[in-house]
């Protein structure tokens, strides 16, 4: 269950305004925002909230690349498959960032750590290739700049939060 | 309420924001400009940002630190740029300013009146001391309209924006009727930036004739061509011109409600644009009865996901109404039914942009910009294997070989131009023999390729143009809906044959499939992903048809690019004695020592990364690429050397 106030504060949102479906997306923004993705209970809430039946917010979970409906890791490293970035060697990068941390595209590493996703352009050509690690950009990327940043991310991962 | 008090209330904007420009002129201490935009964070301005603070401080200097947006130098990134009032100097444009850099420059300009001549890229004035940057190629081919503030100013301070005549063309336009504002646009020739080119006037003046009250104005920020960021650059550096032609669109068209439809890949963007409208609404240049006007306009943002459909028009309009997005079959077009069945004007962020000056300084000055048919300046991200890539605005008509060769500084690396791909996945790759096309809506299309939303993609020698076919398939086909099925299922067909012919696989009757194929994906759907999906294939096909044909006949490939129709061999006459470097680098334990302690490759092992060619000492050079693999003299490895290499990998 999502908390009360959040819950209160996104209804609350989605009564003031004419059409409460345009806040669908920023609704399940909000509530995979608790959760780390957006679960199967988490789906029957937003339905709820927006008096939509689960299955047309599944329809739209499944659609966008950033609405997550598997749990993702901490860091979730979108790798741009654009031409620019696929010019400059994303196939090579992509090759070495699998190998390194033993998943596909698509996948999670069982400590929970990374997870490795395929976007469509990012936009940041002048820095292919490029990917986004928590929607923070990185690049121009080396194979060495991206073992230093993995393990920079991987030590600041294993820090407790307090 | 009448004009007089219209105009009244925003001089007193006018006057504060002049008022805030004489407060920091009082104090003539020196002024740091950092470009704090995306490129420039991702480049380290956060760290050039830190080091400048903390020198300043342990050498007690008073400096203003300004952050601003873009200049569009992204090879040149961090750039900074000082202006030393009491230096003697006129304001310098630093490039590539890293945070010892910085350290530098506080030492040795601020404190010691150096300029450090070597890290200069030039003065932002004429002088007789520094070249100044408006006598660059760069700078004084382009003609900036739309980015004209972008780079100067502070994006997050309204009042900056107000002092560069910001807002006095909603101002103006709110002075006048809105059939007169739909006059100037018209009679500017504006046609919209984002790809199509649809006059803006004709379609502001469909917006405005429907008897329906109840209308909406989309800004369409959904940029995902591959190899395009200007919308991105213009969000980040300056939203209040964005924010300005919105309100001067909404007046118009008589809409009170608008949405900015803005990628979550761009958070710096949202995050910009969401404080503007903040801060506009402060000073009721948005919001409830603008200037104390009857004009109500509120303006929200919508972060699309993800998607990159979600950039037609139709389709964004679904996606907003809390739907798959999906095309719409059109006509209605969205301007007589839209989004929830209303009157809708979708328009691109650079046509907005382009607005405020069109009221501004009139339609007259707007045509004296660019062509006859499609007057005023483009914007492209210009991308690939150009010596400097970034963001370059130009006069419409310019040729593509002024923009690739003299703005952007031609291709590295002393190889030779091939091709440049205009329009994203659905434009076209197009040869040298183009070069001297100008850039204007109807040459390109004219040419093959399409105007687009902006990207410009410069493709050198080593480029395989099946293979970059092969990569524009691959993207659509991700990218497809799935809503058609000419689009959904003949997009794959497309990828299939094309990977087969850049694997060597390739078949006789192939090029005349990829024709029908292309011509049946065109025919059999519905919005613009499917309809030009395959343009990529078929201006390819129509410029560069011999290397399809030498894939497929003599399974070669001319670029050397393709793996499976390439080999690596090292040139025992050039190879060094005893050196031992690309045995290192081989992940595959492929390079052996033969005779004289020279190397070769075992092409069974060889699984042709490129590695051993990269590292080879250029004295020695000694590692060639040919196609077909065949042509690559075969050097036996001796049976016990086979052991070691084993032996020595473990």
């Amino acid at each position: 269950m999502i908390p009360r106030e959040l819950k209160e504060s996104l209804a609350q949102h989605i009564a003031s305004i004419d059409h409460p479906r345009e806040l669908v997306v920023d609704v399940m923004f909000a509530v995979q925002d608790h959760y780390g993705y957006l679960s199967d209970e988490a789906v029957e809430e937003v339905a709820e909230l927006l008096d939509m039946s689960p299955l047309e917010v599944e329809q739209l979970a499944t659609f966008y690349t950033f609405i997550y409906r598997e749990p993702v890791g901490k860091y979730v490293i979108h790798v741009c498959d654009s031409v620019i970035c696929w010019m400059e060697g994303h196939e090579s990068l992509l090759d070495h960032l699998s190998g390194k941390l033993g998943i596909n595209l698509g996948e999670t590493t069982p400590d929970g750590m990374f997870s490795l996703l395929p976007v469509c352009c990012i936009g940041y050509c002048d820095r292919a290739p490029a990917i986004l690690i928590n929607k923070k950009v990185y690049g121009p990327l080396t194979i060495e700049k991206l073992d230093d940043i993995l393990e920079k991310l991987r030590a600041e991962g294993l820090t407790p939060s307090i | 309420m009448s004009k007089l008090e219209l105009r009244e209330r925003f001089a007193s904007i006018q006057r504060e924001s002049e008022r805030r420009n004489e407060e920091k002129n009082k104090e003539s201490i020196p002024t740091i400009f950092i470009v704090m935009s995306t490129c420039g964070l991702a480049s380290g301005a956060t760290e050039t940002k830190q080091a400048f603070e903390e020198a300043l401080s342990e050498k007690s200097i008073k400096a203003r630190i300004v952050p601003v947006g873009c200049l569009g130098h992204c090879y040149a990134e961090p750039l900074v740029i000082i202006d030393h009032p009491t230096a003697g100097f006129p304001p310098i444009c630093y490039y590539q300013i890293n945070a010892d850099r910085a350290r530098i420059l506080v030492r040795s300009y601020l404190e010691g009146g150096d300029p450090v001549l070597k890290y200069v890229l030039g003065a932002m004035e004429e002088n007789d001391l520094i070249p100044a940057v408006m006598d660059f190629p760069r700078f004084s081919l382009e003609q900036r309209l739309v980015m004209e503030h972008c780079g100067h100013i502070d994006p997050n301070d309204i009042y900056q924006y107000v002092a560069k005549g910001g807002y006095s063309g909603l101002v103006k336009a709110l002075e006048a009727e809105p059939e007169e504002v739909i006059d100037l646009v018209e009679k500017s020739g504006l046609r919209g930036r984002g790809g199509a080119g649809f006059p803006t006037g004709r379609k502001w003046r469909i917006a405005r004739a429907t008897e329906i009250d109840d209308k909406f104005v989309i800004c369409n920020g959904d940029e995902g061509d591959p190899g395009a960021y200007m919308d991105r650059t213009i969000l980040e550096s300056n939203p209040h011109q964005l924010l300005e032609g919105l309100a001067i669109c909404a007046y118009a068209v008589g809409a009170n409600r608008s949405i900015a439809y803005v990628r979550a890949e761009y958070p710096l963007a949202v995050k910009a644009l969401q404080k503007a409208i903040k801060s506009a609404e402060e000073l009721s240049l948005l919001g409830p009865s603008i200037l104390g006007t009857s004009f109500n306009f509120e303006v929200s943002v919508f972060q699309g996901s993800g998607a990159f459909v979600c950039g037609e028009e139709t389709a964004l309009i679904q996606s907003i109404e809390g739907k798959r997005g999906m095309p719409q079959h059109r006509p209605p077009f969205p301007v007589e039914k839209g989004l929830w069945g209303r009157p809708t004007v979708v328009n691109n962020v650079k046509t907005l942009s382009s607005v405020p000056s069109i009221i501004l300084r009139g339609p007259e000055w707007f045509r004296t910009i660019g062509t006859e048919h499609s007057p005023g300046t483009a914007i492209f991200s210009v991308v690939g294997n150009v010596k400097h890539p970034g963001l370059v605005e130009i006069a419409m008509g310019t040729s593509l070989r002024t923009l690739i060769f003299d703005v952007c500084g031609g291709i590295p690396k002393k190889k030779e131009f091939k091709a440049v791909q205009i329009g994203g996945p659905s434009g076209g790759c197009l040869p040298s023999s183009f070069l001297d096309t100008p850039i204007d809506f109807d040459s390109l299309t004219q040419a093959g390729a399409m105007m687009g939303s902006g990207g410009m993609v410069v493709m050198d020698e080593d480029s395989c143009m099946v293979d970059v076919s092969r990569y524009f398939l691959d993207f659509t086909q991700k990218e497809s809906c799935g809503k058609c099925t000419f689009c959904r299922i003949g997009t794959n067909h497309l990828l299939n044959i094309l990977d087969r012919i850049t694997k060597g696989e390739g078949r006789e009757k192939d090029l005349e499939l990829l024709e029908t194929l292309s011509k049946d994906i065109k025919d059999g759907s519905l919005c613009g992903l499917g309809k030009t999906a395959p343009n990529p294939v078929l201006t390819s096909l129509k410029y560069f048809r011999e290397e399809y044909e030498a894939h497929i006949n003599e399974k070669r490939c001319p670029a050397l690019k393709c793996r499976t129709l390439i080999a690596y061999y090292i040139d025992l006459e050039k190879c060094a004695r005893g050196c031992e470097v690309c045995v290192g680098c081989c992940p595959v334990d492929a390079i052996f020592t033969t005779k004289g302690r020279k190397k070769a490759i075992d092409q069974e092992l060889c699984v042709k990364c490129g590695e051993c060619r990269s590292v080879c000492p250029p004295e020695y050079d000694a590692v060639f690429k040919v196609s077909p693999p065949e042509l690559a003299p075969i050097i036996e490895r001796p049976p016990e050397e086979k052991k070691e290499s084993k032996k020595s990998a473990v």
